[in-house]
């Protein structure tokens, strides 16, 4: 026997962890851990908690710094062979503009979230788990930053991803969506974002980018998401680990659990509905649509994750049905919002052309051409005549998702779906009974949302005027706004492709 | 059902971001114009609650909805008006208060006849 004789991954991870959850003696347990009962979960044993995949934090260290050495090896090839000239389209762009603005910002916030987590639960193993996780949502922010800052150099609306992520109104969306979660207790969160998030929808989210960045000569973007992968599918075996263990410790966890399930699938989905408009409308080559995406990853896969988990008693999650229908409705309904709002997003928007049409009656056989398709020809034929149509208000937001109220009635296409309660005697509104349901379990938290519309109206975002709004969301108003045809984008898009048809001679 | 916090008065901390006394005098007033979605959603303003249901239609409602094709040819003698869930007939001279409206009232309206392009 040799006294320095390596240890297995599997001893090095005993040690790593061993005593970690030591009884405390100086203070009681519960003033150590003050977050992780309040929430009404039963834990019996934590050490039934089995981290599979028991990763030191060397190990940790070299795999990440490895797929870090391949990642920015890549960067630097995309921008010394000006990698941003031979994307798709100039469009294109705009995909990364709604990704920077709109989802790295949560991965900082998961990143938050998960080191909160992995401090204030009690069990070593979810601990250590939960760290790991806070680490990799830090290293993904950091390098969607570095990937995109590349971008930045030459196209609009990039640069104050930050601040416009704190203040734009579509960016509250998101925002308060991890805002929720983030304020939630530890058990609550880990359903939120390592079950609901980063399980079951993360394929919804992740592969439509990441296949969209490859459709679209984007190997920056793809290898990214490359060196992302092998975190996400730890992050998914944290997600189906956190919510089996939880119904295996007691039964009274049941139904807490399916209540954060329904609130946080539905949570969720509306706050997809922007990758939804992303993988229909924005991706000049499309990947597939929303729909086919929607029936893969949650209609067959999430039904197959149900059936499994239902011997634990968990049910589909509530509204799961309405969801599905709306996979029809939300990228078109989505999109109408961004076209009509263009002067007031950080990125441009666009009329589909006939080819792009013709694609969307394809995959919408049920809808595109009975409710959207006219809707559309409408506006471009406005557009032809110089009375390209813009909506002049401001828009009634959803107080718990806080999109505008654009979503219809189940099964009625044609009106929308309006819903509201009472609440010490103030009303209030809602897209849907999954959005007002969620209000209604926990009004307290959701009065005091932070609705953009009505900030403005209460004088708190810059000013009464649309442009006073705008200064105070850093927009740079005629390049990071409105169409993309005529904007600064367009304009160096053209000069690119001019330059390539003239070395081709 | 109410929240389960860890502070034990926790709800006796909440403040409401939304009341009334927010909005320097005015109150909230939603409105939409059915069967025509080219308008995404219902459409948000701050107003005085003295101010004449008449205003509101000649003075905000129609020129915000200006832009549609229909909206030159609302016959507003014809229009057809929910306030908050009830089918109403407003006193176009009356305040919006007087007619029952309150902060966060939402005000839909129908126009017989206009539909728009297959309700856009």
């Amino acid at each position: 026997m040799s006294g320095t004789k390596k240890l297995a991954l599997r001893q090095r991870y005993e040690y790593l962890t061993r005593g970690l959850d030591w009884e405390t003696t100086y203070q009681p347990m519960d003033k150590v851990f003050p977050y992780d009962s309040f929430e009404g979960i039963k834990i019996k044993d934590w050490s039934a908690w089995e981290d599979p995949f028991r990763l030191t934090m060397d190990s940790y260290w070299k795999f990440q710094a490895e797929k870090e050495r391949k990642l920015y090896a890549v960067l630097d090839s995309f921008a010394q062979n000006n990698g941003q000239t031979t994307i798709s389209d100039g469009r294109y762009a705009n995909v990364l503009k709604l990704f920077l603005t709109g989802i790295s910002p949560e991965e900082y916030q998961a990143h938050r979230g998960f080191a909160f987590t992995g401090r204030h639960l009690r069990g070593a193993g979810a601990r250590v788990a939960a760290q790991m996780q806070s680490l990799d949502e830090l290293r993904h922010l950091q390098t969607q930053v570095h990937t995109i800052s590349h971008y930045n150099k030459y196209f609009d609306g990039i640069a104050e991803w930050p601040l416009m992520h704190d203040r734009v109104w579509y960016l509250s969306v998101p925002k308060s969506f991890f805002d929720d979660a983030r304020s939630a207790g530890p058990f609550e969160f880990m359903i939120a974002i390592g079950f609901a998030f980063e399980y079951l929808l993360t394929n919804l989210l992740f592969v439509p980018f990441m296949s969209g960045a490859a459709y679209n000569g984007d190997m920056s973007t793809v290898t990214f998401g490359f060196s992302a992968q092998s975190d996400e599918s730890r992050h998914m075996t944290l997600g189906i680990e956190i919510i089996k263990f939880l119904l295996e410790q007691h039964p009274d966890n049941l139904p807490i659990v399916q209540k954060w399930v329904d609130k946080w699938f539905w949570r969720g989905h509306r706050l997809l509905g922007i990758v939804a408009m992303m993988m229909d409308y924005m991706l000049p080559k499309k990947v597939m649509s929303w729909k086919e995406a929607w029936d893969i990853y949650f209609v067959e896969a999430g039904g197959a994750l149900f059936q499994d988990l239902g011997r634990y008693g968990l049910k589909m999650p509530k509204y799961a049905d309405i969801a599905t229908a709306e996979a029809e409705h939300i990228s078109h309904q989505n999109w109408a919002v961004f076209y009509q709002y263009t002067h007031a997003a950080a990125f441009h928007t666009w009329m589909p052309d006939n080819e792009h049409l013709d694609w969307l009656s394809e995959k919408y056989p049920n809808t595109f051409d009975k409710y959207y398709r006219p809707r559309w020809e409408m506006w471009a034929k406005m557009e032809k005549e110089g009375k390209r149509f813009y909506n002049p208000a401001l828009p009634q937001l959803c107080q718990t998702c806080q999109i505008p109220m654009a979503y219809t009635e189940p099964g009625d296409p044609t009106t929308i779906c309006f819903r509201s309660t009472q609440y010490k005697g103030d009303t209030y509104h809602f897209c849907s009974d999954g959005c007002k349901d969620i209000f209604c379990d926990e009004p307290e938290k959701f009065v005091q949302a932070w609705l953009p519309v009505h900030q403005i109206f209460q004088g708190n975002c810059g000013g009464a005027t649309v442009p006073d709004v705008l200064k105070w969301y850093h927009m740079n108003v005629g390049a990071d706004n409105m169409d993309y045809v005529g904007s600064p984008d367009e304009k160096l898009w053209n000069e690119w492709h001019a330059e390539k048809l003239r070395q081709a001679g | 059902m109410s929240i389960i916090a860890l502070a034990p008065d926790y709800e006796s901390k909440v403040e409401p971001r939304d009341p009334l006394k927010n909005f320097h005098g005015n109150m909230l007033v939603y409105v939409h114009w059915e069967e025509h979605l080219s308008f995404c959603s219902a459409i948000a303003f701050p107003l005085p609650p003295v101010m004449p249901f008449g205003a509101l239609v000649s003075e905000v409602i129609a020129p915000h909805y200006a832009a549609h094709p229909d909206a030159s040819k609302i016959d507003w003698s014809k229009a057809e008006w929910m306030i908050d869930g009830e089918k109403k007939t407003p006193d176009f001279d009356a305040s919006l208060e007087a007619n029952g409206m309150h902060h966060k009232s939402l005000v839909r309206f129908w126009t017989p006849g206009l539909s728009g392009v297959a309700f856009s």
